[in-house]
C-alpha cells in the first residue's frame, strides 16, 4: 500500500441529498424552526419526568395560581394542576398523534398513489375515484363519525386521522409515479425481469421520497391541527390527559378568569404549527428548488 | 357547456349514493341507539317505538327505505327532536351556518386577492414582506385560539362587540365570527394570488400589453389579475370544506344556532335521520362548488374546453 492512496470518503461525490441538505441548513427560519422543534420534542419527553407534580395531580389549595406563583412557572388550573407539566404531556400527546397518524397515511398514501399510478387504467380510475369519493365528504365530519362509532380512544384518533390525510398523499405520490413509470431504469428492471411489485417496492418508492418527505413534513400539522379541532369538540383525548387542543379548549372556557391557561397552550401550539411549516417550506426548496 | 353541466351532475349522483350508503352503514355500525335512555323502556314500548319509525325491519331493508326517501326528497323526521323533521332542522339553521360561511367567504376573496396582488407588485419590498408574514400566522393559529383570543380582548375587556349570540344576524354579531373564520381563508388565498401574479406577471403578453403602453393599473387588473386567479379558483371547494370545520368550533364558541352543533349532539345522540340529512347537505353542498368551480376556470380561461 501506497501513501497516496487517497481515503474513498475524500474523493466521495455530492449526491442530490448533500445539495439539499446544505440548501436547507442555509435557511434560516428551516433551521431555526428545526432547532425549536428538538427544543420542543425533548421538552416534550423528558420535562414530565423532571417536574416534582404529575400532569393529573389535583391541589386543593393551590387552585387558580397565576404564572410563578409559588413555584408553579406557568401557574395552575381550577384543579390546582400544574399547567407546565399539562402543557408538556399535552405536546407529548399532540406531537405523538401527530407522527404516528402521519405514518398511516403515508403507509396507505405511498401504497395506494403507487400501485394506482403503476398499473394504470382501470385499476388507476377505480382507485382515484374512491380517493374522489373520500375528498367529497366533509373531512371532520368523516373522523367524528369515526370516533362515535368506535368511541373515542387515542389509537383510534390516530388511525381516523391518519385514514383520511392519506388522500393527498396518494394524489401526490400517484402523480410522481406516472412521471417516472415511463422513465428508463423502470424499463431496465421491466427488461430484467423484474415484477411489477419488486418495481413499485424497488424502484418507485425510493424514488418518491422527496415530495413525499415535503409533503410527511407539512402533514404532522395538520394532523396535530385535525386532532385539536376533535379535542376541542370533545371528541378527541379524554380527561384528565390531556393534548394541546383540550388545553386550549378548557382554557377558552375560564379565560376572563385565568387568561394564563388560554395563553400558554395557544403559544405553544403556534409555535409547534408555525415551526413544521417553516420546516416543510424550507425542505420543499431544498430538495426541488425549481419550484422557488 | 350544458351537456358538460348535466354530465357532470350525472357523475355526482352515483359519487352521492356511495357517501350516503358509507354514512348510514358506518352510523348504524356504532354502538347504542336513539332510543337509549338513562331508564330502561320497556320491551313492548321500545318495539313500538322502533316500529314507528321503520327502525324493526332489517338493516339492508331500512336502507333501501331511506334510500326511496331520499329520492323522495324526504329526509324522514329527527329521532331525538320529537316534533321536527330533518328538513324543519335545516330549514332552520342552515341560514345561520351558510350566512356566517358566506360572509367569511367573500369578505375573504376579496381581502386575500387585494392583498396578494399588492404583494406580488412589490415583490421582496416591505409590503410582500408584511403580508407574507400574515399570511404565515393566519394560516398556523386555528380558529379555536383566535376565537377566544378575540373574544377575551375585543369583547370582554374592551366591550366593543357582544361575547356571543346571533340576535338574528345583526352586523355587531356577525363581526367577530366572520373575522374568526375569513382570516386563514385570507391567509391561503393571499399566497395563491401573490403566486399567481408572480408568475403571470412575467409572461410574454403582459410584455406586450406594457409594450403597447397601456397603463400599469389596467394591466394588473384585466389583463394578469384574470391568469393569476385560477389556482385560486380550483381552491374554492377545499375552501368551502375548511369552512365547515371552522364554523363548528366558531358557532360553539358564540354559541350561535347554525347547524353545527347538530353536527356532534346528534353524532353522539346516534340521531340518525339528522346526521345523514347534514351528510347529504355538505356532500351535495361540496360538489355544486366544484362543479361552479370548474365552469369559471373555463370562463376564466379560454384554453380550457368543457367536454
Amino acid at each position: 500500500m501506497s501513501d497516496a492512496v487517497v481515503p474513498l470518503s475524500a474523493v466521495r461525490g455530492r449526491s442530490l441529498w448533500d445539495d439539499a441538505l446544505r440548501r436547507l441548513l442555509r435557511n434560516r427560519a428551516a433551521t431555526a424552526s428545526l432547532a425549536v422543534l428538538g427544543f420542543l420534542i425533548v421538552a416534550a419527553v423528558f420535562g414530565p419526568m423532571l417536574s416534582p407534580y404529575a400532569y393529573d395531580q389535583v391541589d386543593k389549595a393551590g387552585v387558580w395560581l397565576p404564572p410563578l406563583a409559588e413555584g408553579r412557572v406557568m401557574g395552575t388550573d381550577a384543579l390546582g394542576r400544574d399547567l407546565l407539566v399539562r402543557l408538556l404531556t399535552g405536546l407529548r400527546v399532540s406531537l405523538a398523534i401527530g407522527l404516528v397518524a402521519t405514518l398511516v397515511s403515508l403507509v396507505i398514501g405511498v401504497a395506494w398513489g403507487a400501485v394506482a399510478g403503476y398499473v394504470g387504467g382501470k385499476v388507476d380510475e377505480a382507485m382515484m375515484r374512491v380517493v374522489d369519493v373520500l375528498y367529497s365528504l366533509p373531512f371532520i365530519f368523516f373522523v367524528i363519525l369515526l370516533t362515535v362509532t368506535f368511541g373515542s380512544n387515542i389509537v383510534l384518533i390516530f388511525v381516523a386521522i391518519g385514514a383520511v390525510e392519506w388522500l393527498t398523499m396518494s394524489r401526490i405520490v400517484r402523480g410522481q409515479t406516472l412521471t417516472l413509470k415511463n422513465k428508463e431504469f423502470v424499463e431496465a428492471a421491466r427488461a430484467a425481469g423484474l415484477g411489477r411489485g419488486g418495481i413499485i417496492l424497488r424502484h418507485i418508492v425510493p424514488n418518491l421520497l422527496g415530495p413525499v418527505v415535503v409533503y410527511v413534513t407539512l402533514t404532522i400539522p395538520a394532523v396535530i391541527l385535525a386532532e385539536s379541532f376533535l379535542s376541542f369538540l370533545g371528541l378527541g383525548v379524554q380527561p384528565p390527559m390531556a393534548s394541546l387542543g383540550t388545553l386550549i379548549a378548557g382554557g377558552a372556557q375560564d379565560m376572563e378568569l385565568a387568561p394564563w391557561l388560554l395563553i400558554f397552550p395557544s403559544l405553544a401550539m403556534v409555535a409547534t404549527l408555525m415551526c413544521f411549516n417553516f420546516l416543510g417550506d424550507g425542505l420543499r426548496d431544498a430538495i426541488d428548488p425549481k419550484d422557488r | 357547456m350544458l351537456r358538460f353541466i348535466g354530465r357532470r351532475l350525472l357523475v355526482a349522483i352515483p359519487t352521492l349514493f356511495l357517501v350516503i350508503t358509507a354514512a348510514f352503514f358506518m352510523m348504524r355500525a356504532a354502538p347504542g341507539s336513539p332510543f337509549d335512555m338513562d331508564r330502561k323502556l320497556l320491551p313492548e314500548i321500545e318495539a313500538n317505538v322502533l316500529a314507528q319509525f321503520g327502525m324493526n325491519k332489517p338493516l339492508h331493508e331500512q336502507y333501501v327505505d331511506y334510500l326511496a326517501g331520499v329520492a323522495r326528497g324526504d329526509l324522514g323526521p329527527s329521532l331525538k327532536y320529537r316534533d321536527k323533521s330533518v328538513a324543519d332542522i335545516l330549514k332552520e339553521n342552515y341560514p345561520v351556518s351558510l350566512k356566517l360561511g358566506l360572509s367569511a367567504i367573500g369578505i375573504a376573496a376579496v381581502m386575500g386577492v387585494s392583498l396578494g396582488v399588492i404583494a406580488a407588485l412589490r415583490q421582496n419590498g416591505t409590503a410582500d414582506h408584511v403580508v407574507m408574514g400574515v399570511a404565515i400566522l393566519g394560516v398556523c393559529i386555528p380558529t379555536f385560539v383566535t376565537a377566544p383570543l378575540l373574544v377575551l380582548g375585543i369583547a370582554s375587556k374592551l366591550g366593543w362587540l357582544p361575547t356571543a349570540g346571533w340576535n338574528d344576524g345583526a352586523l355587531a354579531n356577525m363581526v367577530l365570527p366572520v373575522t374568526v373564520l375569513a382570516l386563514p381563508q385570507i391567509a391561503i388565498i393571499s399566497r395563491l394570488t401573490r403566486a399567481g401574479m408572480i408568475e403571470v406577471l412575467h409572461a410574454n403578453y403582459i410584455r406586450t400589453a406594457r409594450a403597447k403602453g397601456l397603463p400599469e393599473g389596467l394591466i394588473v387588473r384585466k389583463h394578469a389579475l384574470r391568469a393569476a386567479i385560477l389556482p385560486l379558483v380550483s381552491y374554492l371547494g377545499p375552501a368551502c370544506a375548511g369552512l365547515i370545520t371552522g364554523s363548528l368550533v366558531v358557532e360553539k364558541i358564540f354559541n350561535l344556532p347554525g347547524l353545527g352543533k347538530f353536527f356532534v349532539i346528534s353524532a353522539l345522540q346516534r340521531d340518525y335521520t339528522v346526521v345523514m340529512g347534514m351528510v347529504i347537505v355538505y356532500a351535495a353542498l361540496i360538489l355544486v362548488l366544484n362543479l361552479i368551480a370548474d365552469l369559471l376556470y373555463a370562463a376564466l380561461d379560454p384554453r380550457v374546453r368543457l367536454s
